[in-house]
């Protein structure tokens, strides 16, 4: 359903993704992983609208989203969650999620200012529709409270029960247990694969190779701004290419 | 929800029917009128500033072209004055629309600086524009507002007229900030990519704002124009656009009852300064470095905290008593 | 006097005041490098520069270059007080209450001078003399030599600063990267201060120059200032040439339209600072990244 072809990515002389191509299936979960700097990072901000490529292209559904910018691809159903997670700290949790849900929501500037009856259904269509996604992560009671205040881990839930608002079809997260204890890192797994059973493709840069292992039904390897292997995680913890980046970097 | 309307209820009634009757007319009822005008224009300032976190020195020029188209198409043409009113409007906020697109493609500084040229291109054309503006020596003859027979010719009927618009545009602020549209520009606010990947149109929406800011200073300007019925270019320069930042930062940026404060202290301070006349910029300049050092948050913080310190102490000693 | 001779006299009288507009703009420039910020205050040391000099001047009836050297300094003064005070303090620094901070510092120190020296405008005598000079057919008058003398010297001045002293190379690192640089270092907060010094400094020589021949008084500041900060953007931000150059294209433009109306010459600037910072915010010069210092 994402079909990523020949991306290139240049930052002055620096070539950070050189001609990158693999495709994701809908309903996996797929895992990029590779060593530090081998442009992850790079591209999902690629894919997700943040940065521009130099070259290549980038097929959603079959239709070429390359350039778009991000608030279109979140329409077209392509959200992303960040490494260090961007919540909006001034509002409450519960806002948080309503603002995800923008995009269900459609009341203009008058209709809103002068509260028209239309709004008010919608603004309580929202609010329900938030604490519903709050509970589906399991923070429902967290509500009220200030995201400023959150502790990483609940704060990382709430940034996918934000994300999950926008009813998306695929979900990139980076680096979404980069933070988290053992244990909210179990739980993060099962939410992902619960997030997949929703019907959502899901894409994770991550660096604990357990959840990788666990979770991801395909796994893409990037090293040094090249793809070096892609398969299964089977096949990937036998590939020696992998094995040589990893003991390499370390 | 019903808390707020009860606070914005009683926040009206205390200014339209305590104020006049107190003060029983006169001077000091002249610069009440012109609380209204600055809470109106700060409150504009604000949703821009406060809410989607984007600056503007150019708001004086807002507030200006719609003194001066009012003017105009009122002496000048014979237009019905509400409705010159609306169409300043209308073409006020359409010139900020489509000045917002590659206006607040810049950020910070740039942006500042941007808005702050915009500002002094349009006072030095309402100067420099004798056959239609009158030039430096100003505009004067405009017909006051009238609603059948009633004319609002005196202090008191503007007075009303004008805090009832001023709470109008108050309520529908609040009512917007509390809203989809302002969770939306809070979120601009605090990250503009965060925002945009929940597919919020970023720059779509900011430019709404700029243009919505502009069409209340383009009102402001207009019920100006018509209760002074006099209306020179110095009004609309640089230093009133720097007052008005000056209004929103000391009332508490993204509070608009702070937006009130904030424009109430500034209108009335040089009266009670009367005797220091020629110190209120210094004091401006001291206000606008000390208060975004010590309390960004404005007034409103401020009165935020004293209020939660007296409250606990308070109401720690009484646990102690029992 | 006929076209082509009318035309090099607002040229001549367009570079002269370009030269003032490249000083300012360099300022701004060294600020912004250093520091990450656009000094709304800028112009107020060009004012203070010119006021102060016409105090020494007058007031104290020193001789003029002992005048110009005291008014330099206490010019610079005030920009390490401005730096210490207003903007160090700050805990969490945004562009946006950075703006709002030197604003405010901006019609403080207008404020100053409105009290120090009132609401008069002031004059300063022209350096030597004031017998016009006749040059191909247009005339200048000695002032006009000081002011491209003064601004080539500064010029050469900074460029040897930049390249040549620890302290200026210190400044280029941290135009370059702050962070890297405080990582390797150099003391950040030092580099700050000297910029402002450097470019209250710069300002004042700026205002000091310019005083006989415009005149000053305690509100000359806005408008010099914001045509400075346009000098800068049509350089791109550069510390160096292209904003000398964005300055003196200024001037010369403004002399020009000024030809054509007089009422509206003071919007040329802003116009041009519109649409440069809409289609080229990196500078006229520049290709893609903007290069500074």
């Amino acid at each position: 359903m994402l079909e990523v072809k020949e991306i290139t990515c240049v930052f002055g002389g620096l070539i950070a993704l050189d001609k990158v191509s693999f495709a994701i299936r809908q309903g996996e979960i797929t895992g990029v992983i590779g060593p530090n700097g081998a442009g992850k990072t790079t591209l999902f901000n690629i894919v997700s609208g943040i940065y521009s490529r130099t070259s290549g292209q980038i097929l959603f559904n079959g239709r070429d989203i390359s350039g778009l910018p991000p608030d279109q691809l979140a329409r077209l159903g392509l959200v992303r969650t960040f490494q260090n997670i961007e919540l909006f700290g001034q509002m409450t949790v519960l806002e948080n999620v309503m603002v995800g849900l923008h995009t269900k929501s459609h009341c203009g500037i008058l209709a809103c200012a002068l509260k028209l009856p239309w709004h008010l259904a919608e603004e309580k269509r929202i609010r329900s529709r938030a604490l519903e996604l709050l509970d589906y992560v399991g923070i429902a009671e967290l509500a009220e409270q200030s995201a400023a205040s959150l502790p990483f881990g609940k704060g990382r839930l709430l940034e996918i029960a934000r994300a999950l608002a926008l009813e998306p079809q695929i979900m990139l997260m980076d680096e979404p247990a980069a933070g988290l204890n053992s244990r909210e890192t179990w739980e993060l797994g099962e939410l992902i694969r619960k997030i997949r059973d929703l019907g959502v493709t899901v894409v994770l840069v991550e660096h604990d190779m357990e959840l990788v292992m666990d979770v991801c039904d395909a796994i893409v390897v990037l090293n040094l701004g090249q793809k070096l292997a892609e398969g299964t995680p089977r096949q990937i913890q036998d590939n020696s290419a992998v094995i040589a980046a990893y003991l390499g970097e370390g | 929800m019903q808390r707020e309307l009860l606070k914005f209820a009683l926040f009206a009634a205390l200014v339209l029917v305590a104020a006049p009757l107190y003060f029983q007319g006169g001077y000091i009822l002249n610069v009440l009128v012109f609380v209204g005008i600055n809470t109106m224009l700060a409150i504009g300032l604000n949703l821009l500033l406060g809410f989607a976190g984007q600056i503007s020195l150019g708001q004086a020029a807002f507030y200006g072209l719609g003194a001066y188209i009012s003017a105009i198409l009122t002496t000048t043409h014979g237009f019905n004055p509400w409705l010159a009113m609306i169409f300043a409007a209308l073409a006020v906020g359409a010139l900020a629309f489509v000045i917002g697109f590659p206006i607040l493609k810049l950020k910070g500084h740039y942006l500042a600086m941007a808005t702050l040229g915009f500002g002094i291109i349009v006072y030095i054309v309402i100067n420099e524009y004798v056959d239609l503006t009158g030039g430096p020596s100003g505009f004067p003859g405009i017909p006051n507002l009238s609603i059948g027979s009633i004319s609002f010719d005196s202090d008191m009927k503007n007075y009303y007229l004008i805090w009832v618009a001023t709470l109008g545009v108050m309520l529908l602020a609040i009512n917007l900030t509390r809203s989809r549209i302002g969770r939306a520009l809070r979120a601009i606010h605090d990250s503009e990519v965060a925002a945009q990947v929940l597919g919020i149109n970023a720059r779509l929406l900011k430019v709404q704002i700029f243009a919505c800011s502009a069409m209340i200073s383009s009102l402001a300007g207009s019920l100006y124009a018509h209760y002074i019925t006099f209306v020179s270019p110095s009004t609309f320069g640089f230093h009133f656009s720097v007052e008005l930042l000056t209004m929103v930062v000391i009332g508490g940026l993204g509070s608009i009852y702070g937006s009130f404060l904030g424009a109430a202290l500034i209108t009335l301070l040089p009266e009670f300064l009367r005797a220091f006349h020629d110190y209120d910029i210094i004091f401006y300049g001291a206000l606008l470095m000390i208060m975004t050092i010590f309390l960004p948050g404005g007034l409103i913080q401020g009165g935020t905290l004293v209020w939660n310190y007296l409250r606990n102490t308070l109401g720690g000693k009484g646990g102690a008593d029992a | 006097m006929n076209l082509s001779d009318q035309l090099l006299q607002y040229i001549l009288s367009g570079l002269s005041t370009g030269a003032i507009y490249a000083l300012i703009g360099l300022g701004f420039a060294i600020i912004y490098n250093s520091t990450g910020i656009i000094n709304f205050a800028q112009g107020e040391f060009v004012m203070f520069g010119g006021m102060l000099g016409v105090y020494f001047f007058h007031k104290q009836g020193l001789a003029l270059p002992i005048a110009f050297l005291l008014a330099v300094v206490v010019t610079a003064l005030c920009g390490v007080l401005f730096e210490r005070f207003a903007i160090r303090p700050l805990r969490r620094p945004t562009p946006m209450n950075m703006v709002i901070i030197t604003i405010g510092g901006s019609i403080f120190l207008r404020g100053v001078a409105m009290i120090a020296w009132g609401k008069d405008t002031h004059v300063l005598p022209t350096f030597s003399g004031d017998e016009p000079i006749s040059f191909a057919g247009a005339t200048l008058l000695p002032q006009h030599l000081w002011i491209f003398a003064i601004t080539i010297l500064l010029i050469i001045g900074t460029k040897l600063f930049f390249s040549h002293t620890i302290s200026g190379k210190a400044m280029s690192a941290c135009a370059v990267n702050r962070r890297a640089a405080g990582l390797v270092g150099i003391d950040v907060r030092r580099m700050i201060m000297f910029s402002f010094i450097l470019s209250s400094a710069i300002g004042a020589m700026a205002g000091i120059i310019i005083a006989p021949l415009t005149m000053t008084s305690y509100d000359v500041g806005v408008m010099l200032g914001l045509k400075g900060f346009c000098a800068a953007i049509i350089g791109g931000m550069s510390s160096g040439l292209p904003t000398v150059i964005g300055g003196l294209l200024l001037g010369v433009l403004e002399s020009l339209g000024a030809g054509f109306s007089s009422g509206y010459k003071d919007a040329v600037a802003f116009v041009i600072l519109l649409l440069i910072l809409f289609f080229r915010p990196q500078g006229l010069f520049s290709r893609g990244s903007s290069e500074r210092v």
